[in-house]
């Protein structure tokens, strides 16, 4: 089936991709290229869409803005406390799903729970959990005689209790995905390795990691942009509020406020840029580096 | 070091893939596990290497016992049937594999792994990875990397499975030339009665888990020590007919549905109401009537190769047999055949234990006992 491309089945292909093209030009390419285009207005009129003056000046107020600054901050703290850790956790539970245990379904049913409720509803159980006074968390953590921490009121614990959630959140999809990626490793490796003098932890190191590279490598991508991203969880968990003293404003948190509670339209859009070449550079970083270590059958 | 097996068992849930099996496999011998498939040949050989561990009976190496000892601690090389290289690995690390293990210097393991890829004749192809090989090359890989470690036990699991005939004829003798050389110890896996019997030393013989016959090949061939043995070697496959003692006439046999009787010399064979016999295809030859063992009509023939496969039936039973060209036959002929007694292999009827017959001037020597 494998054919020379012609004009005739280009165009062809080209009416199939046609509807989901349409959604998505109307809904990501246009908005991602209109707000580029904003992010250069200086004065305008937003609701005629008129433009009086461009220039690069939101860009220079951005990172004047201490609060801009300390969210950017903020965003990398989170990608940095979430992203590895989740790798990790998910990883490790991944390889005790994949080992030979009863009631596997039960298991991966649990652990992918999350990922399918709402976060509006996991942030609520998570405020109890939270909770200083009557949260489970704390109630645990007194069995090891320590004080009553003020989780979601704390500027200090803020975060942490931000991280916490998203980890929990995002190992669902991070289990599944490395369960898939584990399952597709052959049996036959192992026992080679394993004759080959490979104690448990050597098979680990020497065939499970480097075989494992490119689901490790989409679960990594894929985490740390949305670690960039994040929002939902932090509006709810919250209440609408960026945590305690700003404790847990992000960029994306940031441009929420200056676009609905600021109508600053194209500070917003200045930011939503900044966001997207950083995300982009980490993309690329890890491209980079992916192509070192990253091995494709 | 020899090998022992000491009434070796291996039970998975319902099947059990290894009854008792007893045998010593000799210093720088190479052993062919030889059987039918899911005999136990595989479970046999992952029994060695430590990947199974037996539900019942000892394995010695020399004379450490190490039925529970994990496969990585027993420096053993296998080279599996699908191979198992290290699919992100270069051909030169996948050879160094087992010394990294070991902890070997970086510079002392890559020059053994080179002379390793020398001696398998792949040293221009190291810098690969294994997806750029031939199936061959692969085998030749699979082969340096279980070799590299100087292991005192070479394993294989039907190593030629997925070669083309020709490629299989050569590997073969590409694998008795690198065992001679190094003088490892080998046990080879196969379901073919050919590749065992020219490659190896000896052959055991498999059958539903246990041991049919443990021998030499010639041996294994010309003294078949139940039926199964006698079934599985040999090709076009033996024929069995089924006597009947006639009671008036001592030493005469009546053949299983049809009227002819034979007569044997043999004494062993008195205690027998029923026997089952075994001729050799390529045993029976073209005779005058009167000397004929049997006689019947032809109703089948071919050519294999340069013989000629002829089929003669006498009352309901067929017979095979492989004869001289040059002799003019045509479907519907009559045709006697002859065959010499002592090249007719006698069964016990009850336990399809042998009771003679063959050429049996070589001594068994199978079943050594260990001490
Ligand atoms: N892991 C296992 N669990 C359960 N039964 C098994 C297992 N491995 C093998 N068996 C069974 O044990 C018997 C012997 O299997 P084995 O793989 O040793 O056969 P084999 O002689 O190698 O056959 P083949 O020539 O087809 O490779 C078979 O009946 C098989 O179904
Ligand atoms: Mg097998």
């Amino acid at each position: 089936m494998m054919s020379e491309p012609t004009w005739k089945s280009t165009f062809k292909a080209f009416l199939y991709l046609l509807p989901a093209l349409l959604i998505l030009i109307i809904f990501n390419i246009y908005p991602i290229i209109k707000s580029f285009l904003m992010s250069f207005y200086i004065d305008f009129d937003y609701f005629n869409n008129v433009v009086y003056e461009r220039g690069v000046r939101n860009f220079i107020h951005l990172f004047q803005d201490p609060n801009f600054i300390k969210a950017t901050l903020n965003t990398f703290i989170f990608v940095v406390g979430v992203v590895p850790i989740s790798i990790i956790l998910s990883l490790t539970i991944a390889l005790f799903l994949n080992s030979k245990i009863k009631f596997l379904g039960f298991f991966r049913t649990i652990y992918f729970l999350p990922f399918v409720t709402s976060v509006v509803a996991v942030a609520i159980v998570w405020s109890w959990i939270f909770h200083s006074d009557y949260g489970l968390l704390n109630y645990f953590l007194g069995w090891f005689g320590i004080d009553p921490i003020n989780w979601l009121t704390d500027p200090t614990y803020a975060m942490p209790a931000l991280i916490i959630l998203s980890i929990w959140k995002g190992l669902g999809f991070n289990i599944i995905i490395f369960l898939a990626g584990l399952q597709n490793i052959n049996q036959q490796y192992y026992l080679a390795a394993q004759v080959d003098g490979a104690s448990a932890w050597r098979r680990f190191t020497n065939m499970t990691l480097p075989l494992l590279s490119p689901t490790m490598f989409f679960v990594s991508i894929i985490s740390i942009i949305n670690g960039f991203k994040v929002f939902d969880e932090i509006f709810a968990l919250f209440n609408g509020k960026p945590g305690p003293a700003n404790s847990t404003l992000t960029v994306v948190y940031y441009v929420y406020q200056k676009f609905y509670e600021e109508y600053e339209f194209s500070l917003a859009a200045a930011a939503a840029f900044v966001l997207f070449i950083i995300v982009f550079i980490f993309t690329l970083v890890q491209l980079i580096i992916g192509k070192k270590f990253v091995h494709y059958d | 070091m020899d090998i022992h097996l000491e009434q070796l068992t291996m039970q998975f849930d319902d099947v059990t893939a290894v009854k008792h099996i007893t045998t010593t496999i000799k210093n720088g011998e190479l052993v062919s596990l030889l059987g039918p498939s899911g005999c136990g040949k595989s479970t046999t050989l992952m029994l060695l290497s430590g990947l199974y561990k037996p539900t019942g009976g000892e394995i010695y190496f020399g004379d450490k016992r190490v039925t529970h000892l994990d496969a990585e601690k027993r420096g053993i090389g296998m080279v599996f049937q699908s191979y198992a290289l290290y699919p992100h690995l270069s051909v030169l690390k996948n050879i160094m594999f087992p010394l990294k293990m070991q902890r070997v210097a970086k510079a002392e393991a890559k020059q053994r792994a080179m002379e390793m890829a020398k001696l398998v004749q792949i040293d221009h192809l190291t810098d690969r990875k294994p997806a750029q090989l031939s199936g061959g090359q692969q085998q030749r890989v699979a082969i340096a990397r279980a070799l590299v470690k100087n292991p005192k036990l070479l394993l294989l699991d039907e190593p030629l499975s997925n070669l083309d005939a020709r490629l299989r004829l050569e590997m073969r003798e590409e694998i008795r030339r690198i065992q001679q050389e190094v003088g490892i110890t080998a046990v080879f896996v196969t379901h073919d009665q050919e590749e065992a019997l020219s490659i190896s030393d000896r052959v055991m013989l498999m059958n539903q888990g246990e041991l049919q016959q443990d021998s030499a090949p010639q041996e294994m061939y010309r003294t078949p020590s139940n039926v199964f043995a006698a079934s599985f070697l040999g090709n076009p496959p033996i024929n069995f007919l089924n006597l009947t003692k006639e009671e008036s006439k001592a030493g005469t046999y009546t053949i299983d549905g049809t009227n002819q009787q034979v007569t044997f010399m043999n004494p062993a064979l008195k205690a027998y109401e029923t026997l089952k016999i075994g001729l050799r295809p390529e045993h029976l030859e073209i005779a005058a009537e009167n000397e004929a063992f049997i006689t019947g009509e032809v109703i089948h023939i071919e050519t294999i190769g340069r013989d000629t496969l002829i089929r003669v039936q006498q009352g309901d039973i067929p017979v095979r047999a492989l004869v001289d060209p040059k002799i003019h036959l045509q479907v519907g002929d009559t045709c006697s055949l002859a065959i010499e007694e002592n090249q007719i292999h006698f069964f016990d009827t009850n336990t399809s234990e042998r009771i003679g017959g063959g050429f049996s001037h070589d001594v068994r020597t199978n079943l050594e006992e260990h001490v």
